[in-house]
């Protein structure tokens, strides 16, 4: 294949005597000579004349980085209470090149530290396959009195350093362990996960709580030094610096008094009380019961420390308020008459009838109270909890028209909080258990979901959340339980505003119906709740009552049923009823009535509020 | 169809040079494979595996006549802009970059493979339009596209290295078929214009990094502490070497990136100003010995083919001996022949092929 050469294309150019081409390849010789020249120059003067220099610094290995850790930001209340620092702790390491002999070091180190010296050793077998210049860690936090011991005989001990490090101290101890969270090392998945790209080996990161979802902020930039040491590895001088960045702080939403108050009245029992700021959405107390003392995982625990927290039947770790899923049992019929009178299918003077039981396709749905409530209207229906009335108010409804309004109520989806491992509850539809299951829906499901039974499930946190929004009109807050952050010289970041979620389907004359049958609840003659009625403070509420076993006709004793399965007890409720400071949810597990387990709880809380307001 | 005359043309001397680089490289792989207690020295082997594959590369590359690239020229270009493309949607994420293409256990670097597809295909173009006057600016405009796409592809990976060694051989393929004093100052005077004004536009760490590379002791933990660390190990050899196997910086793992991108710090600590001087004069040889055969090249797309291959040598040489002594910026540049890598040894030998293609058909007349 030959081409035609175009009339001054290179290949007429480039004959061997071609003089053009010729100095165009020399002149691209004088350009690699030099730059040769100059790489065996440097090598030259890096290798002969300074090598003696770099010989010597190879030997002794001695330009090494040391990283500097960062202060992790702080986690204070509303009112700026401490409630995470930062404590030193002694960390005892060993950098087995430098000491020398190892073994007359490791006998004086086990002597002034009393740690056996079989200990010792274990701890440096483990770290063989390491280079022997990196210091092997031998004990975490050794105390100070130790620490003065191993000053004085410094001398004794080649090779043996103490850094001091920055360790996590929960103020509180127990409270508000599951909003805070703990920190630990970061583990071989999470290093692999795009979340966690730029992290390192061997750092803490959040595990749980704000110390989990907010670790970006609180963790802040590591620095570093290049330091030069001498012969036994102690530091001759430092040669740059890089400081490190401290963390961010952060300002939670809630009053430490009001959630000790909430934690202390959950003692005892197994459940989780959430008050929040019914128009701004900030959670005023969040506990879970019963909590756990996050300084455990910073100090380490035994296997079977760790083992009867992990077992525990009634689950320490977690955070009940966001994380577990009950029935929201008659805390549901808000919802249903929501649906109910909306949807026309009654009105505010709609009566029927309920003599204790409701048949439906051959079987009996009964009423909570056997001996019927005759005849109701919404109004007392609600106040009262009649399971009949809500029965039929379902079945006009159907399944499909109070899930919309449930999930409008923001059930059955994610609250949105600031914390990670939330779970989202559950709102049956049609479609859904079609899909999930694989059979059609029954007609008599319905009846089980319009009083809150049946599939239908939530946290504490959404039940507050869609009181919340009863409470303050009809207006579906997001729920925030950090309000600010602030860098460390005290300049604030981040402000968290109130955000709106979205809006209840309901008019104002519908919503003012229900709001009065709420107050009824705990000021009405025969309210379920009248035990949560303080003087002074006008209460609103709803009680609720969680089978954990369906309700046969002759099991109707639940004092005689083994404790776990005896019914969830739920509250929720605002105060004062009209402007509304507060909303609060608090589930009791098997603690039988929503009325008499839940109740007084929520109106101690509240009053505890308005006194601390008082103040 | 096989002509006699190319046996007896064959370039032993190239051959026995890219030998002689291929057995320096192998033995400091080995030596520094050895650290980080890494006793089964599974790099040097793999290396040892991809010498081989590179040997049947060169070989196929230089039994066709060069001439026949020329044909196929673009297609090589387009089978690797489109590896560039797949590399970004399903290459394999290391350390923040993605430049690796995974099939089962081997993995290939398709930015390697581009660095020779770009001179393929300056050396067609720039055949049929360079003049002794130079090219004018429309010329360029199809280089520049040519240059930009893979460029682009790859500095969107991350891989700024290679972006940067990509355009350096081809700006010095384009300077070489000369450019017409014109179009010269007005690329020349459109650079002083843009780049302060896309200096304004970078954001703060965007700067930061530029700066960093430029000057490695801005970032004292982490580029900064390598060069020292290197800088030490190279000194270290002083005249003859602590002796193979013997470095003390590599073997502590001292030194970053032992296997690859500092791999002539191994080398120097291992053997000394001896060995290095010796390795830097191998490479020189072998430079020369390419502008030889450029130099006897008769036509137009063999030569600037030629030219092209010695730049890639000559920059990714001067580059990485330049970075691990501090006097040039950390890049991710493979050192020729020694550092650790698959695709970088195979476009290595086929970039030897090619040369021994070129010269061994010099006194063929078609």
């Amino acid at each position: 294949m030959t081409e035609a050469p175009s009339q001054n294309s290179f290949l007429k150019i480039q004959t061997p005597d071609s003089d053009w081409y010729k100095r165009r390849i020399i002149g691209l010789f004088c350009f690699v000579l030099p730059g040769f020249t100059f790489l065996l120059l440097r090598l030259f003067y890096l290798q002969i004349i300074d090598g003696e220099n770099f010989r010597r610094l190879s030997e002794n290995n001695c330009i090494r980085l040391q990283s500097i850790d960062p202060p992790r930001g702080l986690i204070f209340d509303r009112n700026g209470q401490l409630l995470v620092d930062n404590r030193p702790s002694y960390d005892l390491s060993i950098v087995v090149k430098d000491a020398r002999p190892l073994e007359g070091t490791l006998q004086h180190l086990s002597q002034y530290t009393r740690i056996p010296l079989e200990l010792l050793r274990e701890g440096i077998d483990k770290s063989l396959n390491q280079p022997s210049f990196k210091p092997v860690l031998l004990k975490q936090d050794i105390g100070r009195d130790v620490l003065a011991a191993l000053e004085v005989k410094r001398f004794d001990l080649p090779g043996i350093v103490v850094d001091v490090r920055l360790r996590r101290l929960y103020v509180k101890s127990l409270s508000a362990a599951h909003i805070l969270g703990y920190v630990g090392e970061i583990s071989a998945d999470e290093l692999k996960s795009v979340k966690y790209s730029g992290y390192k080996r061997g750092e803490l990161i959040g595990k749980s709580g704000v110390e989990k979802s907010f670790d970006n902020y609180l963790r802040g930039e590591r620095g570093g030094r290049q330091i030069e040491v001498n012969v036994t590895g102690q530091l001759v001088r430092v040669l740059k610096t890089v400081d490190a960045v401290p963390g961010n702080n952060i300002y939670l939403s809630f009053d430490q008094r009001i959630q000790k108050k909430a934690e202390d009245l959950l003692l005892g029992v197994i459940g989780s009380a959430v008050a929040m700021d019914p128009t701004t959405g900030f959670i005023l107390a969040m506990a879970s019961s019963p909590s756990y003392d996050p300084n455990m995982f910073v100090d380490g625990f035994s296997y079977d420390q760790w083992e009867s927290l992990v077992k525990n039947p009634s689950h320490p770790l977690q955070n009940k308020a966001i994380q577990a899923e009950y029935p929201p049992a008659s805390t549901y019929k808000i919802i249903t008459a929501m649906a109910g009178l909306e949807e026309g299918v009654i009105d505010e003077k709609t009566t029927l009838f309920c003599p204790g039981g409701y048949k439906f396709a051959d079987r009996e749905y009964r009423c909570w109270k056997k001996g019927g409530h005759g005849t109701i209207a919404i109004g007392r229906a609600i106040a009262e909890s009649c399971d009949v009335f809500f029965y039929q108010v379902g079945l006009r409804l159907g399944v499909d028209r109070l899930a919309t309004y449930a999930k409008a109520a923001g059930l059955g989806a994610l609250t949105g909080i600031q914390l990670e491992q939330e779970s989202g509850g559950l709102i049956p539809t049609s479609v859904w258990k079609k899909r999930r299951l694989g059979v059609a829906w029954q007609g008599g499901e319905t009846l089980s979901v319009s009083i809150g039974q049946g599939y239908n499930l939530a946290t504490p946190l959404q039940l507050a959340t869609m009181i919340s929004s009863i409470a303050n009109g009809g207006t579906r807050v997001l729920p925030l339980i950090v309000m600010k952050i602030q860098n460390a010289s005290g300049e604030t970041i981040m402000e968290y505003q109130p955000q709106i979620k979205g809006y209840l389907p309901v008019s104002t004359k519908n919503l003012d119906i229900i709001k009065k049958g709420l107050w009824e609840v705990v000021n009405g003659k025969s309210g379920t709740a009248r035990i949560a009625h303080i003087d002074g403070i006008d209460v609103s509420g709803k009680t609720g009552t969680a089978q954990v076993f369906s309700r046969k006709a002759d099991s109707e004793n639940e004092a005689r049923r083994a404790q776990h399965l005896k019914s969830h007890a739920w509250f929720v409720a605002y105060a004062p009823s009209e402007n509304p400071k507060i909303a609060v949810s608090v589930l009791v597990e098997h603690g039988e009535h929503g009325g008499s387990a839940a109740g007084p709880i929520a109106s101690e809380l509240i009053r505890e509020y308005f006194t601390e307001k008082a103040k | 169809m096989f002509d006699r005359r190319l046996v007896q043309n064959f370039d032993w001397t190239l051959l026995i040079i890219a030998l002689l680089l291929a057995a320096f490289g192998l033995t400091t792989l080995y030596s520094a494979a050895r650290a980080g207690f890494d006793t089964t020295q599974a790099f040097y082997f793999k290396q040892l595996m991809w010498y081989g594959v590179g040997l049947l590369i060169m070989i196929a590359s230089f039994l066709v006549s060069y001439k026949r690239f020329d044909q196929y020229a673009y297609s090589a270009y387009a089978i690797c802009v489109f590896l560039l493309v797949a590399v970004l949607l399903v290459g394999k994420l290391v350390a923040g970059s993605k430049r690796w293409l995974v099939f089962g256990p081997i993995s290939l670097q398709p930015s390697e493979l581009a660095k020779v597809a770009v001179i393929l295909v300056l050396a067609r173009y720039y055949s049929r339009t360079a003049s002794i006057k130079g090219m004018r600016l429309r010329d360029l405009v199809i280089p520049v596209l040519l240059i930009a796409v893979p460029v682009a592809l790859i500095v969107k990976q991350p891989d700024l290295g290679t972006a940067m060694m990509i355009l350096l051989i081809a700006a010095s393929l384009t300077v070489f078929v000369k450019i017409e004093k014109r179009a010269m100052i007005a690329i020349g005077s459109f650079g002083t214009v843009t780049i302060p004004m896309i200096w304004l536009l970078l954001k703060g760490y965007q700067k930061q990094r530029i700066l960093t590379f430029l000057e490695p002791d801005r970032d004292p933990l982490g580029a900064g502490y390598h060069i020292i660390q290197s800088k030490i190990a190279i000194g270290a050899g002083m005249l003859s070497g602590k002796g193979f196997l013997k470095g003390t910086q590599n073997a502590l793992s001292f030194l970053p990136e032992h296997q690859t991108d500092f791999i002539f710090s191994v080398l120097a600590e291992d053997w000394g100003f001896i060995g290095s001087a010796t390795l830097l004069f191998l490479f020189l040889m072998l430079i020369v010995w390419s502008l030889n055969i450029a130099h006897g090249c008769r036509d137009a797309f063999g030569a600037l083919l030629a030219i092209g291959v010695t730049a890639l040598i000559g920059w990714e040489v001067f580059i990485n001996v330049g970075m691990v002594m501090g006097l040039m910026p950390v890049v991710g540049i493979p050192l020729p022949f020694v550092s650790y890598g698959g695709s970088a040894i195979l476009s290595m030998m086929l970039c030897m092929g090619i040369l021994m293609n070129i010269s061994m058909r010099k006194y063929l007349i078609e």
